[in-house]
């Protein structure tokens, strides 16, 4: 029963790094697109693809705190009392980006607009950073079971480190991927051709960040490399290896809609060999998943719990993606900075 | 649960043993207060989640049925207000996620098998609610009219049941059961006993009806308000009596969920409720004060009503209603916060209950609105009296609590997080919601100051004042 709530809990992991982790790369990409006159066309594009889908993503955090601290109590504990630095700054990220985000639109002027847009782009590239350092800390075994570990040196290690920027990265890569295909579907030219570009960028930095973290992670943390390279978890590093290069080459022949999905397979592939490669430990070297778990009948509940979930929510998030994905729910497209300045003729 | 034994002499009363230890935190009252805040923001959001999709569906299946676009056009523009309500309820219920694990580790960590199934369920409404509004929202004039009605259901839905599934964990940390425990460690868990706990279903429809009043006379508020300004036209009228009618009802409901929920805490939490009332000493045949408050240790002023008290909490003039003296000092809430905050929280809720019976009964007779600028004056003071009723309801519940995180089971002491920099995380939060605050409410305003969005060839029945053309 520990492994079938364990499967959720990673399931709902991959889910909130390929769906909200991209909307975070959105924002990356909104932070670089440069000056309020040249980056636009990209910002209002990122605004538009987002608009109707960050919320649900995010949703997927919720999920995934709740079946953690249902399903495995004795390693929430700990994990908070000793990551409570990143996953504070990262809830502080969490609120800025959302209520930038939200309210951006209802700006008045090109500055206000400005301020939610930084506040917003800035507050996405942080929180995966900041996700990725706690679970880089877990991967590494810096989180003792009695929840005493160093709130500083515990997730500023390198490995730590290391998984935040590839959080970014990976983020980026994905959310360029989209947008591109986004851009395609509504015939936008000249979109597709940026974010073909910043994709395959993306695409090849986060897969050079890839293949230096396996030095990284051999040097630091040994017991997480001998997981990544053996029996599934190797399998599953080799399928994260071949989805990217298939997106880099759908990315090359044009083929966003394919590549979408495929780019989410590479990151989610390596998030699943992370779950393996730790196996049969939640917090490496000091507790496993069975000692963490709940009472079976609280497993249970939220094994039931979960299949109402299916029941009500992937007939839902399919209708919600089916719309979006056919275009059924875009706004009008809308260069940001433009929007705004419409408003006040409009006052006038 | 362990229960009580009463013992006849005050002094053998000694503070319940408990079975865990208290952890070293200097800051537990600053950790105690900034779940409070993170809480207090996030209630008024959840108020507007719960009740204010109701409101605009109702809206929207009046301009269904009559095809009259001031309905619709109120119907677009709440639905934008919303969406934008909804998106920082996300981030702040986030947040509290975080604080439950941050700031109370070790109650997540010994507790979190027994009501967590509460959250997760929660988490599926609002999963659900997240999806739906987004259709909703992003679907007007992309759907077809009557599909785009059917996709604001689930949202009215999930705001129930999301609402149902966080009151069931609150319910259970004021009356916890489906668990047993020895030794600090907890066996034998029945998640679903512990949802469906005793104080669940009351607490579930005073806050509901609660929800509703926040939401519908703070709505109606910015309406009367502009009234009172002189944008005296339909549209402005509607948008008034809509969510003035929603509330209303609720507000003359409400007494009767109020003394349900009375009786309830006396039978479940007796010591509450004589925090309540200020009740010192176990009474038999005891008296009601209205109005007087507590401080100093006794209640002062106000009028005693005698057997009052005996009479509204067990329905009999002679019962015995257990006094604070059942328990040590040590196991007191703080009465003068329990005790004000309740007698707030009548009395605003009364006035809005008589305010509720007279827009009602005047619209029964007359047909229309009362034409006084005093009863506009009251509609716009109703939405802040209700939210303040709210928070004063809650105090009663959350303050009545202490010093329990798990009543009588384990003390917030033994909760609390040992880490370092609770006033830091603090301040700095509490900053953060101040900029978010008044981003939110500055640019709210703008929304409201932007030309209603009537549709094409619908200006003449509009107001005089500007039409303005879609905006997405």
């Amino acid at each position: 029963m520990a492994e079938l709530v364990l499967a959720v809990l990673v399931l709902g992991v991959v889910a909130y790094a390929v769906l909200g982790g991209a909307d975070f790369g959105a924002g990356f990409w909104d932070l670089t697109a440069g000056g309020a006159e040249r980056g636009a066309r990209v910002r209002g594009m990122i605004k538009r693809s987002m608009g109707p889908v960050w919320e649900a993503n995010h949703v997927w955090l919720i999920f995934v705190l709740v079946v953690f601290w249902t399903g495995f109590p004795r390693a929430f504990g700990p994990v908070m009392e000793t990551l409570y630095v990143p996953l504070f700054l990262a809830g502080i990220g969490i609120i800025f980006r959302g209520a930038a985000f939200a309210l951006r639109g209802e700006a008045a002027t090109i500055a206000q607009a400005r301020v939610m847009g930084a506040t917003f782009a800035l507050a996405s590239v942080l929180i995966p950073f900041f996700f990725g350092t706690i679970v880089g800390a877990i991967a590494t075994g810096q989180v003792p079971v009695d929840g005493d570990g160093d709130p500083w040196t515990s997730w500023t290690g390198i490995v730590p480190l290391y998984v935040g920027v590839l959080g970014v990265g990976t983020g980026a890569y994905m959310a360029a991927v989209y947008l591109a295909a986004d851009a395609q579907r509504s015939g936008i030219d000249d979109l597709v051709r940026a974010f073909r570009v910043r994709a395959l960028g993306a695409a090849i930095a986060t897969g050079l960040l890839a293949v230096g973290g396996i030095f990284i992670v051999n040097a630091e943390a040994s017991d997480l490399y001998s997981g990544l390279t053996s029996g599934a978890g190797l399998v599953l590093v080799l399928v994260s290896a071949a989805a990217g290069l298939v997106t880099l080459w759908l990315l090359w022949v044009e083929r966003y809609a394919l590549a979408r999905y495929v780019s989410a397979v590479a990151v989610g592939a390596i998030i699943v060999g992370w779950a393996v490669a730790q196996r049969p430990d939640f917090l490496p070297g000091e507790l496993t998943f069975d000692e963490a778990a709940a009472a079976d009948a609280t497993l249970t509940a939220l094994v039931i719990g979960v299949i109402i979930a299916a029941i009500v929510l992937v007939p839902a998030l399919t209708l919600l993606y089916r719309l979006v994905l056919h275009g059924r729910l875009d706004t009008e497209f809308r260069p940001i900075v433009a929007a705004d300045t419409t408003h006040r003729e409009e006052e006038r | 649960m362990p229960l009580l034994e009463v013992a006849g002499d005050a002094l053998s009363v000694l503070a319940q043993a408990s079975q865990f230890t208290a952890v070293d935190q200097d800051y537990l009252l600053e950790a105690r207060q900034m779940q409070a805040m993170s809480l207090g923001v996030h209630i008024i959001l959840v108020c507007f989640g719960i009740s204010f999709p109701a409101m605009v569906l109702f809206m929207e299946g009046l301009y269904l049925r009559t095809g009259d676009p001031a309905y619709k056009a109120i119907a677009k523009r709440w639905s934008k207000v919303m969406l934008i309500l909804f998106a920082i309820g996300v981030v702040t219920g986030t947040i509290l996620s975080f604080e439950l694990g941050l700031l109370w580790p070790q109650f997540m960590e010994t507790f979190g098998e027994v009501f967590g199934i509460g959250f997760a369920l929660e988490g599926i409404s609002f999963f659900t609610e997240a999806i739906f509004i987004a259709i909703y929202v992003y679907g007007w004039d992309r759907l077809p009219p009557k599909l785009h009605l059917l996709t604001g259901i689930p949202i009215v839905i999930a705001g129930i049941t999301g609402a149902l599934f966080v009151i069931a964990v609150n319910g259970w940390m004021n009356y916890p059961v489906g668990f047993e425990i020895s030794g600090g460690e907890v066996t034998e868990v029945r998640p679903f006993e512990a949802l469906f706990n005793r104080q669940f279903w009351h607490e579930l429809f005073h806050m509901y009806l609660a929800g509703v009043m926040v939401a519908g006379f703070l709505t109606a508020g910015v309406y009367a308000y502009a009234w009172l300004k002189g944008r005296r036209d339909r549209y402005h009228r509607v948008a008034m009596i809509v969510p003035l009618a929603f509330a209303s009802l609720a507000a003359i409901v409400q007494p009767l969920i109020g003394d349900w929920a009375g009786r309830k805490v006396g039978e479940n939490q007796p010591v509450k409720l004589a925090a309540m009332e200020g009740l010192d000493q176990t009474t038999k045949g005891a008296p009601l004060n209205l109005g007087g408050l507590y401080w100093d240790g006794k209640v002062r002023g106000g009028i005693d009503i005698p057997d009052g008290l005996s009479l509204l909490a067990y329905h009999d003039p002679d019962a015995t209603v257990e006094g604070l003296d059942t328990v040590a000092a040590d196991d007191r809430p703080p009465v003068g916060w329990v005790r004000n905050s309740f007698q707030l929280m009548v009395g605003l809720g009364t006035a809005l209950a008589l305010l509720g019976v007279f827009f009602v009964a005047h619209w029964w007779r007359r047909g229309r609105l009362p034409r006084s600028r005093w009863f506009f004056r009251a509609v716009v003071a109703a939405g802040p009296a209700a939210f303040i009723a709210l928070i004063s309801g809650w105090i009663v519940t959350e303050v009545g609590r202490q010093p329990w995180i798990v009543y009588e089971v384990m003390r917030v002491e033994e909760a609390v997080t040992g880490a370092e920099g609770v006033p830091v995380g603090y301040g700095a939060l509490a900053l953060v919601y101040v900029g978010v605050a008044a981003a939110a409410l500055f640019l709210l305003r703008r929304l409201a100051r932007r030309p209603v969005e009537w549709e094409t060839g619908a200006k003449a029945l509009g107001p005089t004042e500007s039409a303005g053309e879609e905006r997405g």
